[in-house]
């Protein structure tokens, strides 16, 4: 388990100097700390740009889902014994396949079919992943590694492979631009204005399983989503601004990491735990920020800053 | 393979009590949940159980206690939160993903102090996944109690919660108060999620709450019938999983039963597809076959 590694380092170590500099040297001298973090910063990057378009669409149950059934994937291929990379991109995608086949509620309706069935997909996928675990039965310890990750355990195979699927899904990113970014925003003038809404929503579903399958193998599937919402989400609170947005994403899904494998390397505590701590402190400082601005604003109509601009107005109105 | 002496074992019929009264729960109030589009409550709820079974267990308190504590208190914030045009799905997300950071830690504080890795394992397969055939009589009486008192709640509050589901600007005009049948939801929600996480495991009980409404919207277009559609499916879901455990012991109990479940839901989303389209429809409640059923109490 990741905390026996870290605890282990931190015997070894005796804990941080309060030197800054001696202490990330310390960390970079341990080749695990170095795959860590660039595992780490890669996973990091495309959480929060693809997180960023998932909160303009509101479609976080799906992405949860996504990024938790990459689960049974895993279990199921520990079970027939293939790759467990294999395992957790097969999981993913194959729900977003599922989801994506389904026929859409049409816009403006409340979204009730639609979420019944990413529900019943995550639901059934995880009953598979039990029945899994239970027929083979010799991976308990791997089970904890599998939902609440193992940050430290990343090998340098495991970063390449997390690195070419980064930039993969970066690049889709770029390539469905500016339409994806229209019809997150308003889908029905969109589909007005004759976009292939439908094709743009399958294809970011594939992008984002592809992003929850490469999160998971290094937060564990029920992490996941500390990383794909917590940093957009942020971000969504200080600018309305789509650029902007998605740069204070990634810098602050980063910096995310990067605190947090620090932390965890210099204490006991899992490094999952410290992702999600600073996450979430980082979308309420966001949130908090935003609503003195606000206040202040109102008061006193100066120049335009950081926070300024109703978040919300980017949201299509239902 | 089928031996009588399985069903003479009392441990199976404390699964049937514990399960047909839970299935009958999750089915009512999971009809209402998928009626408005908030099955990722259950979700959350659901994954804020695993936190508090795994604070309970770290701190060696009761597990009940942190799994209702969890469970209730998670869904009074999102009652909270909810304001008036219900919880974001961002909000609710952004804070449960940091509920389950906090499990990760609780995890590793259990399984770190004495009892060792291989209990701490144990102990979070079966928060995770259940463990309805493990359940002692007393267990199984207990949850069966809180189940059917909030199933009871649930017929009560059915006719006015669905209205305000399908039309809340109508409903509040009608008196109806909409935001405490809301906040009222989140509770039943709470608990259901806390007593599911017993028998079929905090990462399962979604299938409960979705699946067999899902199914029944798609089966039926009244909302009353969908109602009591859906609880039968969950109880038939329960008992058909039962029946494949005890027949096959080497498949747990409670993935079973969310399988059984999720046919259901195909099969209903076959028959409805080849009818075109699903029944329950989420239209104005002012035409069709929704606004007969749906005579404002007020």
């Amino acid at each position: 388990m990741t905390h026996s590694i870290v605890g282990a380092a931190t015997a070894e170590l005796a804990g941080p100097t309060w030197n800054l500099v001696v202490d990330v040297q310390r960390m970079l001298a341990l080749h695990f700390m170095v795959n860590a973090l660039r595992a780490g910063t890669a996973v990091a990057v495309v959480a929060a740009v693809v997180g960023w378009f998932m909160v303009m669409r509101q479609q976080s149950f799906v992405g949860h889902t996504l990024a938790v059934v990459s689960f049974p994937g895993a279990a199921v291929a520990i079970w027939i014994g293939v790759s467990v990379t294999l395992g957790f991109f097969a999981g993913s995608l194959g729900a977003a396949l599922v989801i994506a086949a389904a026929p859409r509620t049409p816009i403006g309706r409340v979204r009730s079919q639609e979420s019944a069935l990413i529900g019943t997909v995550q639901a059934a996928a995880l009953a598979l992943g039990a029945i899994a675990v239970a027929l083979y039965g010799g991976f308990l310890d791997n089970l904890t590694g599998l939902l609440f990750g193992s940050f430290l355990g990343v090998s340098d195979g495991q970063v390449i492979v997390l690195v070419v699927v980064s930039i993969g899904v970066l690049a889709a990113v770029c390539a469905m631009g500016r339409p994806l970014l229209f019809s997150s925003i308003d889908e029905a003038v969109a589909d007005a204005r004759g976009l292939p809404v439908r094709l743009l929503s399958a294809g970011f579903l594939i992008v984002l399983a592809l992003t929850a399958a490469e999160v998971s193998q290094v937060t564990g599937a029920l992490l996941v989503f500390a990383l794909l919402v917590m940093p957009a989400a942020a971000a969504q609170q200080m600018t309305a601004r789509p650029g902007l947005a998605i740069v204070l994403a990634i810098v602050i899904g980063v910096l995310v990491v990067w605190l947090a494998l620090s932390a965890a390397f210099y204490s006991t505590w899992p490094v999952g735990f410290y992702v999600a701590t600073f996450g979430f402190a980082a979308y309420v400082g966001a949130a908090a920020g935003r609503r003195a601005v606000d206040r202040w604003g109102t008061r006193r109509r100066g120049a335009p800053t950081l926070f300024s601009g109703q978040a919300k107005a980017v949201v299509p109105a239902c | 393979m089928l031996t009588a002496s399985v069903w003479t074992e009392p441990f199976v019929w404390w699964a049937v009590l514990a399960g047909t009264a839970i299935a009958l729960a999750a089915g009512l109030v999971g009809h209402v949940t998928v009626l408005r589009g908030q099955v990722f409550a259950g979700d959350a709820l659901s994954h804020v159980a695993v936190t508090g079974s795994l604070a309970a267990l770290a701190f060696g308190v009761d597990l009940r206690l942190g799994l209702y504590g969890g469970c209730v208190g998670f869904a009074l914030l999102l009652a909270v939160l909810g304001g008036r045009q219900g919880a974001d799905d961002t909000v609710i997300g952004s804070v449960f993903a940091w509920v389950l950071g906090l499990g990760a830690l609780f995890l590793s504080l259990y399984a770190s102090n004495g009892s060792g890795e291989a209990t701490g394992g144990t102990a979070g397969v079966s928060v995770l996944f259940g463990s309805l055939l493990g359940l002692t009589g007393q267990q199984a009486v207990a949850d069966a109690a809180v189940s059917l008192v909030a199933a009871g709640v649930m017929v009560v509050v059915a006719r006015p919660l669905i209205f305000a589901s399908l039309d809340p600007a109508v409903a509040r005009a009608g008196g109806v108060p909409v935001r405490m049948l809301s906040a009222l939801l989140f509770l039943l929600l709470g608990v259901i999620a806390a007593v599911a996480t017993q028998a079929v495991g905090a990462l399962l009980l979604l299938g409960l709450l979705a699946a067999p409404a899902g199914a029944a919207q798609r089966l039926v277009a009244r909302p009353f019938a969908a109602l009591w559609l859906s609880a039968g499916i969950a109880m038939a879901s329960v008992w058909s999983g039962l029946i494949v455990s005890c027949l096959w012991p080497s498949i747990p109990a409670s993935p079973a039963i969310i399988v059984a479940a999720t046919t259901a839901y195909g099969l209903a989303w076959m028959a409805s597809v080849r009818r075109g389209g699903p029944r329950t429809r989420i239209a104005s409640a002012s035409t069709g076959p929704v606004a007969d059923d749906l005579v404002c109490p007020a």
